[in-house]
């Protein structure tokens, strides 16, 4: 039987879970507060009515209550701060407005820094068919990213002094790297255009996070990452139909305009959904927050089992010699993209909740991928011994060092968690905590190798 | 007599670190301990227990698990780890620099030694 005492705390529950700070797990625990308090209330002599205002008001007011919750949660901070934003509707144009700014300043910058780069380019390099100048395409990270970072810094009103800094290191960088005197066609210069968006991922991260650098406050800056990546390539996918419609239409009547039209959207357009896509991560938060869990237990599986193959068959083949530069490649995109899955799930994760099912597949995956690396590390080391140092084997093989410590490191801790003898937590501390190191070395290819290699 | 908010809050890690130290408990004994202990002079919202308690969880300074109470409602069981008892003792040394200090500028007073034992047992 319903008693009125089990409708009030039905509908206290309701109003506790509201803001989804709290979730039912936390409602469960506070709800048994509750009634154990009201019990003990009852038991002195006052009636279930008196009882249960008294034991709500101990337990404090609702919105306090969530707050705190939030604080500590803070993937379910997340939600809430799209609740704030959306409640106030007097100036929800105003976010609409900025972003359709920035969005457009990064196309004009990448749109004038191409027509000044084709002008002064040789047939060395080209871009979508014209000559162009090398440092159109290591700079290609400072026309953009700069300007993503700059929005998160008005969209933080982040303090004059912290908007100085950032900027005195974005042009610190630029400036080096432009006056480094690369020759045509050198490895350094290739190795600078591929991590420069790398390290200005990191100032877009400090400007992201005002500053604020906590573990909790990191791992929302990897949750927003991933999913960034996700809106931008929805944007790049429908841009794509567009622009495939577009040739369709414009065959007929104008053949050939077609290249025209690509030169002057394809840059523009990419440069201005990297801003549009940061927007949609900020404005959508609460969408694609169910889609990242769906995501990575999808994908988890299928690339365990694709690492479990790839181990199997090259410790039987052995990778031997003749381990090329193109396989190299592939095997580091796979561990970046196997690392990115472990971090974008690890930030969609509840770190109180214990380890399940999915932590034994992500740690298979983690397992294969990191006999993967120890095979391409072995395989880099014998190519460096016998043909000596080169730019690329080092940037490579400095990678390929920092994924072997990292992947090790979380097989371990993944262990323990499904041992119970860690908690979530530490897993998450150790990836928070090693990111910076991702951060340092894109530096030091990028300011230190060319000139340790004297720009060849 | 009501204990300033903020030394509430500096409190509240030690002691609930230390109640936990005594052996595995819940939400409501562990707040009910702290009543106990206080003599009820020790006044927190009963609900920011458990963000705290979650927090500590996170940090790894206790265990938390779902068990059953007497009455059949789930209930999660909180228990402090080796990580948990190396932050405990090393509160404890804070907290007592704290009161040693204070307690040679105003005497020996009635109440610091009995302030020192809540924290520490």
């Amino acid at each position: 039987m319903k008693t009125q005492l089990d409708t009030d705390i039905a509908l206290w529950r309701s109003a506790v879970t509201r803001d989804s700070a709290v979730d039912s797990a936390d409602a469960d625990e506070l709800e048994g507060h509750l009634r154990e308090q009201i019990a003990e209330l009852v038991d002195v002599g006052l009636s279930d009515g008196e009882a249960f205002q008294i034991a709500v008001q101990r337990l404090g007011r609702v919105d306090q209550l969530t707050a705190e919750f939030a604080r500590e949660h803070g993937e379910r901070l997340w939600k809430q701060l799209t609740l704030s934003t959306t409640r106030d509707s007097v100036d929800r144009r105003r976010p609409l407005l900025e972003m359709i700014v920035f969005a457009a300043l990064a196309a004009v910058l990448i749109q004038v820094a191409r027509v000044l780069a084709g002008m002064t380019g040789t047939a060395d390099m080209q871009f979508m068919g014209d000559p162009i100048a090398p440092w159109f395409v290591r700079n290609l990270g400072l026309f953009v990213l700069p300007v993503l970072a700059g929005y998160f810094a008005w969209r933080r009103r982040l303090s004059l002094r912290t908007v100085l800094i950032g900027a005195a290191v974005v042009v610190g960088v630029a400036v080096l790297v432009n006056v480094y005197p690369f020759p045509p066609n050198s490895q350094t210069d290739l190795l600078v255009a591929i991590h420069l968006p790398v390290l200005l991922w990191f100032v877009v991260g400090a400007a992201y996070l005002g500053g604020e650098t906590t573990s909790l406050r990191r791992m929302e800056f990897v949750r927003f990452t991933g999913e960034w990546a996700i809106y931008w390539v929805l944007l790049a996918l429908g841009g794509g139909v567009l622009m495939g419609l577009t040739a369709l239409l414009l065959e007929p009547i104008a053949p050939g305009a077609i290249e025209d039209v690509m030169r002057w959207v394809l840059p523009s357009g990419g440069a201005a959904a990297v801003i549009v896509a940061a927007w949609l991560v900020e404005a959508k938060k609460g969408v694609i927050e169910n889609l990242a869990p769906v995501l990575t237990a999808i994908f988890t599986p299928l690339f365990a089992a694709m690492l479990i193959v790839a181990a199997v068959v090259y410790v039987g083949a052995g990778v031997g010699r003749d381990f090329d530069r193109d396989l190299l490649i592939v095997f580091d995109v796979l561990l970046l993209v196997v690392l990115g899955l472990v971090l974008y799930a690890l930030s969609a994760r509840d770190a109180t909740k214990p380890a399940g099912a999915l932590d034994v597949i992500r740690l298979i995956a983690v397992g294969a991928a990191l006999l993967l690396d120890v095979l391409v590390v072995g395989s880099m080391l014998a190519r460096i011994a016998e043909f000596g140092f080169t730019p690329n084997r080092v940037a490579a093989l400095g990678l390929n060092l920092i994924l072997v410590v990292n992947l090790a490191i979380t097989a371990w801790l993944l262990g323990r968690t499904l041992a119970r003898r860690a908690s979530g937590g530490a897993l998450e501390r150790w990836q928070t905590g090693y990111l910076p190191v991702f951060g340092a070395w894109a530096g030091i290819v990028v300011l230190l190798m060319p000139v340790l290699f004297a720009f060849s | 007599m009501n204990i300033d908010k903020d030394l509430v809050a500096a409190m509240a890690t030690p002691l609930v670190l230390a109640i936990l130290a005594e052996g595995q408990s819940y939400g409501y004994a562990i707040h009910k301990r702290v009543r106990e202990l206080s003599g009820g002079e020790l006044e927190w919202s009963d609900g920011m227990l458990y963000p705290l308690l979650h927090r500590l969880n996170r940090l790894d300074y206790v265990r938390a698990d779902w068990g059953t109470s007497p009455e059949g409602r789930r209930r999660r069981y909180y228990e402090i780890t080796d990580a948990g008892r190396a932050e405990l003792a090393q509160q404890r040394r804070q907290w007592a620099t704290a009161t040693r200090t204070l307690g040679g500028l105003w005497g020996a007073s009635a109440s610091a030694p009995a302030f020192a034992s809540t924290l520490g047992t």
